[in-house]
């Protein structure tokens, strides 16, 4: 690879838990795997950890490729690299693929060591809380006491958020962007859509398509399907597509016709056969679930009294599925216990995906507020 | 628009050294409009200040991450419901209150999230923009650089205006101080000979 700010060629390791981890539903997953990546080095005081928390689809595959002819590199390639705002000359980066993923953790589709069978159905439901406490067992693993920062996006940055409440000694910073504290009705019915879509999907056998050999693909693209268009902007998709024709004129049929149509399914086939319905059910369950102000009657400020990380929390103008306001909750319970905190409203026309597209302003308060994160001695 | 900078030239030492005289050690500051937060930076360095600033602008917010300062990136012209009433000891808006629209909504927003506000603006009864306007034209100098037609200062007032501002509105002004062109303060005539006015100010 001949860019220099890239993190270059990387691999995945596998790290095996085989304590118990008692979940939040009650259930208990005997042991677990989870896989990451890192990239940078550890220094020598530990004190230059990061944790990047994926969303909804992401995984531990964050920078670099695996191959000189990958065709794609990792999800936040744009933001992860020397030289790059997070910068791999001054911190260690740790990308993990969550519980109940399927890119290698433990999950739905892996193999149940109790009986050889992918776990399916029977994988337990699991939530934000569970992640982040199972993000701090591969800290453990890693030799890591306190992360000088999480940084997460949309659901990863409830995780970033999760962190800070959980293990306030253990988190210097959080970056939670393009997030939420939880989501409101209109949010989770839109899951709620995406769900129906697989459960109801004739492939689906209760969630254990793997035992007949099929998977929900149709249910499973809608799903992405309805993801996308919540992804974007009205303003976006107009200035993407617009009203344009395929192939200039109608045709009188449901066949593609709008270059919308084409977008969405050409992303919905692509994630059916690369993405796992069990988890997306998963996924979108804990983004439901996700509510800390919940025990303290509905109080965020109050949740958030025991949390002592300093935060950039991050949005940006057009994204409607975690808008700015949900953001400025955020800031304000942060601000009500006189938190250190900087708030970002990007101006973006991209809706919710901005928080991964490479914008100047926006990896220019990425990169200051990295900068300033202190790890002690020399970078 | 940087707020600080709205007016050129002013002499921000002075500026700064009278509203560090007026915070207390260890205060918890909320600065309107800071700018690259370099009043923020001031107090911090002399008073331990707890500070935060509001800033709009995207430059400016880089640049306050740059010198440490927390900042939220919000519009005046929507109030300040994000902040609790009565959690700060000082709310300053430095030099912005001549580019506010909503201006009786951030004055009265500032005295509920602060104990005190600070306000300072430039002193339109100062006698250069008089001599101008006196001779048929919009006033243009060094601390009010802009056009009619570009500026960004819409509600221009003089210091018996800011006065009677308060009355009206049930403020009480704790203290007042005006400045000279050279930063020098002016208590002979001062709405004629000031170019800077700074209020310390309650509610009743």
């Amino acid at each position: 690879m001949s860019d220099s700010t890239s993190v270059g060629i990387v691999a995945a390791q596998t790290a095996h838990f085989s304590e118990p981890l008692t979940l939040k539903s009650g259930q208990v997953l005997p042991q677990f795997d989870l896989v990451y990546e890192t990239y940078g080095t550890l220094n020598a005081e530990n004190s230059n950890a990061v944790i990047i928390c994926h969303a909804l689809s992401g995984n531990h595959h964050v920078a670099g490729k695996y191959n000189e002819s990958d065709k794609y590199p990792g999800w936040w390639d744009n933001l992860i690299g020397p030289g790059r705002p997070l910068d791999t000359n001054k911190f260690f980066v740790i990308g993990l693929n969550n519980l109940g993923g399927c890119h290698g953790s433990s999950g739905p589709s892996s193999i149940n060591p109790a009986t050889q069978k992918p776990w399916g159905a029977d994988f337990p439901l699991v939530t934000v809380e569970d992640w982040v406490a199972s993000q701090a067992r591969l800290a453990d693993y890693l030799g890591i006491t306190q992360l000088a920062a999480v940084i997460g996006g949309s659901l990863g940055g409830m995780q970033a958020l999760q962190w800070t409440l959980a293990y306030p000694d253990r988190v210097r910073h959080a970056l939670v962007i393009a997030s939420a504290p939880n989501l409101t009705a209109q949010n989770m019915a839109f899951n709620e859509v995406a769900r129906q879509a697989i459960i109801t999907d004739p492939e689906f056998h209760g969630g254990d398509y793997y035992a007949h050999g099929v998977v929900p693909r149709r249910g499973l693209r809608i799903a992405r399907m309805l993801g996308h268009i919540t992804y974007l902007s009205d303003d976006a998709m107009g200035e993407k597509f617009g009203r344009k024709l395929r192939d200039g004129k109608i045709k009188y049929s449901f066949d593609v016709e709008f270059e919308m149509e084409s977008y969405l399914r050409y992303q919905g086939d692509k994630f059916a056969v690369e993405f796992d319905a069990n988890t997306y059910l998963r996924m979108t369950r804990a983004l439901d679930y996700f509510d800390p102000a919940l025990e303290y009657n509905g109080d965020l400020t109050a949740a958030f009294a025991k949390v002592r990380a300093q935060f950039l929390v991050l949005s940006f103008t057009s994204d409607w599925r975690f808008s700015p306001a949900r953001s400025r909750e955020i800031v304000k319970a942060l601000l009500d216990n006189e938190l250190s905190v900087s708030y970002a409203e990007v101006t973006a026309e991209h809706g919710h995906d901005a928080f991964l597209m490479p914008d100047t302003h926006y990896q220019n308060i990425l990169r200051t507020y990295l900068q300033n994160i202190d790890i002690g001695g020399a970078a | 628009m940087s707020a600080n900078n709205l007016v050129a030239g002013t002499d921000f030492r002075q500026d700064f050294a009278i509203i560090a005289d007026w915070v207390k050690l260890g205060s918890k500051v909320l600065d309107l409009g800071c700018g690259d937060g370099s009043l923020l930076q001031f107090l911090r360095g002399s008073l331990d200040v707890r500070g935060y600033g509001v800033e709009k602008d995207d430059a400016n917010l880089i640049n306050c991450m740059q010198n440490n300062i927390n900042v939220i990136q919000m519009d005046l012209e929507a109030g300040l419901s994000g902040f609790e009433a009565q959690s700060f000891d000082v709310v300053v808006l430095s030099q912005t209150l001549q580019a506010m629209h909503n201006t009786e909504d951030i004055v009265q927003e500032m005295l509920r999230v602060g104990r005190e506000a600070i306000v300072t603006f430039p002193n339109f009864g100062y006698w250069k923009p008089r001599l101008q306007l006196a001779l048929g034209q919009m006033p243009v100098s060094k601390d009010l650089p802009y056009e009619w037609y570009n500026t960004p200062n819409v509600h221009l007032c003089t210091i018996h205006d800011f006065d009677e501002f308060c009355v009206k509105h049930n403020i009480e002004i704790k203290e007042r101080r005006v400045l000279g062109e050279d930063g020098h303060p002016v208590s002979f005539m001062p709405n004629l000979l000031g170019s800077l006015a700074m209020y310390r100010l309650q509610s009743r």
